[in-house]
């Protein structure tokens, strides 16, 4: 698949941004008045600025407004509702904190689940997709859903439960890509059963139906930069995962750390998210590749 | 709504000879030009008399070698591909505009223009790569059966198919009730044993495909070589054709 800037940048700022809202919805730091204010700025910042990012991906945005009418089938639909609930909660969260000093713990808890089931919308945006067998396997919405809560965790300046997250997330990320690279030859789909013709022998494409790009190839039959996916890989384990962890675990706690942190850690997901979509396989490819 | 019908009452659709088609490109020529002449936003050509020219099709024609396995000739196919209206079509549940729809009452798959943000997740969905965004318009096309000539009274009868299937000089498309056992195309499709592409992905495709017939095979042993029965040169003949070969 395509990895377009404004997808990589959307799922990677808005899942930060919203897994920083669940540790503030569950009252971890507790923070009132201007640290609070501080706090929701980053927090909105990231997950509205993410949202917009993914707007740039529209080629027809004036039609957006209606992206939020078929919540009852488009897990897209769903993701788009479930963000402006949880922003629209946790505006008045943030606003008790930051101008009454009162803590509304419920409404918290309430924010924190919407904020966890938007990244988790997100992530079935992607995993639904039965024509991407890599994206189509379960270990990707809990990928998603700990990016989201260890990053979070980071951004909360908690060292120790972010360092532990954060071994969870990179052994489950290795786990996931070894899984991955099975997963297009475990779907069965082949250039046989995409041509209906495996009956008859071994099928090879002659002759594309076209002779330049078209959309089609553009979007979904990307494989620039395959080549580099193993060191992209060990360059994302060692950003989103061991360096973090060793900053966090080895040196003395401070704020400076956990950004330091923070900052490599956030370099590992993009680099993984390029991953997710440059290294995804469509299986239209099969209509198309030689061989 | 992007629900999918539990039932449509008709269930149109093609069923592509694979037999029979030439590769003309007839077909993906006559729908280009049908549907940038009519209903919805034309198909665009970008950059077309430049040196990257690209646009918007509706039907695109590929060509597939297959090699039998019993280690016979290859055989050369043309394959027409476009959406395959399937019943259970991932495109449309999808959409979060509700722009895509499947039609209850013939159960053909359409975009909503007015309705689609051009987001490409139908075209993701589709395995098929029936769906193609336009560069231009921005909006996602796909065929529509030419749902603007089948029920077209302006039309002369003969006219009332898609273009594709009216323009096909071999033959090689049918369009009908596929939901219909009694139908033209149904007992083609019988007849044949009409296929589904990609049935693994459980798309349940209306569109059928008719396999190539099994090629001739010779039935028994091919005759013997035939004797020689030019003779050798001797003689003068003889030499003068060796001394020549030698030079």
């Amino acid at each position: 698949m395509h990895p377009a800037p404004s997808v990589i940048i959307f799922t990677t700022i808005s899942g930060l941004g919203f897994g920083y809202f669940m540790w503030l919805g569950l009252g971890i730091p507790d923070l009132y008045g201007w640290e609070a204010f501080a706090a929701f700025f980053v927090a909105y910042a990231f997950s509205v600025g993410g949202l917009l990012a993914s707007t740039f991906h529209l080629a027809n945005p004036k039609n957006a407004i209606y992206s939020f009418s078929q919540w009852q089938t488009s897990w897209l639909s769903r993701e788009g509702v479930l963000s402006v609930i949880a922003l629209i909660v946790f505006a008045i969260y943030a606003i008790g904190r930051i101008f009454f000093d009162t803590a509304m713990p419920l409404l918290g808890y309430l924010g924190a689940a919407l904020a966890i089931l938007t990244v988790f919308s997100t992530s079935m945006i992607y995993t639904q997709l039965k024509t991407v067998p890599r994206w189509n396997m379960p270990i990707n919405p809990v990928l998603f859903l700990l990016y989201a809560i260890s990053g979070g965790a980071l951004l909360s300046m908690q060292p120790i439960v972010a360092a532990v997250l954060l071994i969870v997330l990179t052994a489950l990320q290795i786990a996931g890509w070894m899984m991955g690279d099975k997963r297009l030859a475990e779907s069965g789909s082949t250039k046989g059963t995409a041509t209906g013709l495996n009956t008859i022998g071994q099928v090879r494409l002659f002759e594309s139906a076209h002779t330049t790009r078209n959309y089609i190839l553009d979007e979904m039959v990307h494989i620039v930069g395959r080549k580099h996916s193993q060191k992209l890989r060990m360059i994302a384990v060692a950003a989103i995962g061991v360096i973090p962890v060793l900053l966090l675990l080895l040196l003395p706690q401070s704020l400076i750390v956990t950004l330091i942190a923070l900052a490599s850690h956030v370099i590992g997901v993009f680099a993984s998210r390029w991953l997710f979509f440059a290294e995804a396989e469509h299986v239209v490819g099969l209509y198309y590749n030689r061989g | 709504m992007t629900k999918l019908p539990t039932h449509t009452e008709k269930k149109l659709g093609l069923v592509i000879d694979l037999d029979t088609c030439v590769g003309c490109h007839g077909c993906v020529t006559s729908c280009k030009g049908w549907n940038t002449q009519n209903y919805g936003a034309p198909l665009s050509d970008i950059d077309a008399y430049g040196a990257d020219p690209h646009g918007t099709f509706l039907n695109r024609v590929f060509n597939y070698e297959v090699q039998p396995a019993d280690g016979g000739a290859s055989q050369t196919i043309h394959f027409p591909k476009s959406c395959l209206h399937c019943e259970d079509a991932p495109c449309v549940t999808v959409c979060p505009t509700g722009a895509s729809y499947k039609r209850v009452a013939d159960g053909i798959v359409l975009v909503n223009e007015d309705r689609c943000m051009g987001c490409g997740l139908c075209a993701w969905a589709c395995p098929y790569g029936a769906r193609e965004l336009d560069e231009a318009a921005g909006i996602m096309k796909k065929c529509t059966l030419c749902v603007d000539r089948i029920y077209n009274e302006n039309l002369p009868e003969e006219d009332r198919e898609p273009a594709c299937v009216r323009t096909c000089p071999a033959g090689a498309r049918h369009f009908g009730d596929l939901g219909d056992p009694d139908s033209d195309v149904s007992k083609l499709v019988a007849e044949r044993g009409g296929m589904d592409l990609m049935p693994e992905q459980g798309t349940k495709p209306v569109n059928q495909y008719l396999p190539p017939r099994p090629k001739d095979t010779l039935d028994k042993m091919p005759p013997a070589a035939l004797e020689t029965i030019a003779e050798e040169a001797k003689g003068f003949l003889g030499w003068l054709d060796k001394a020549l070969e030698k030079l």
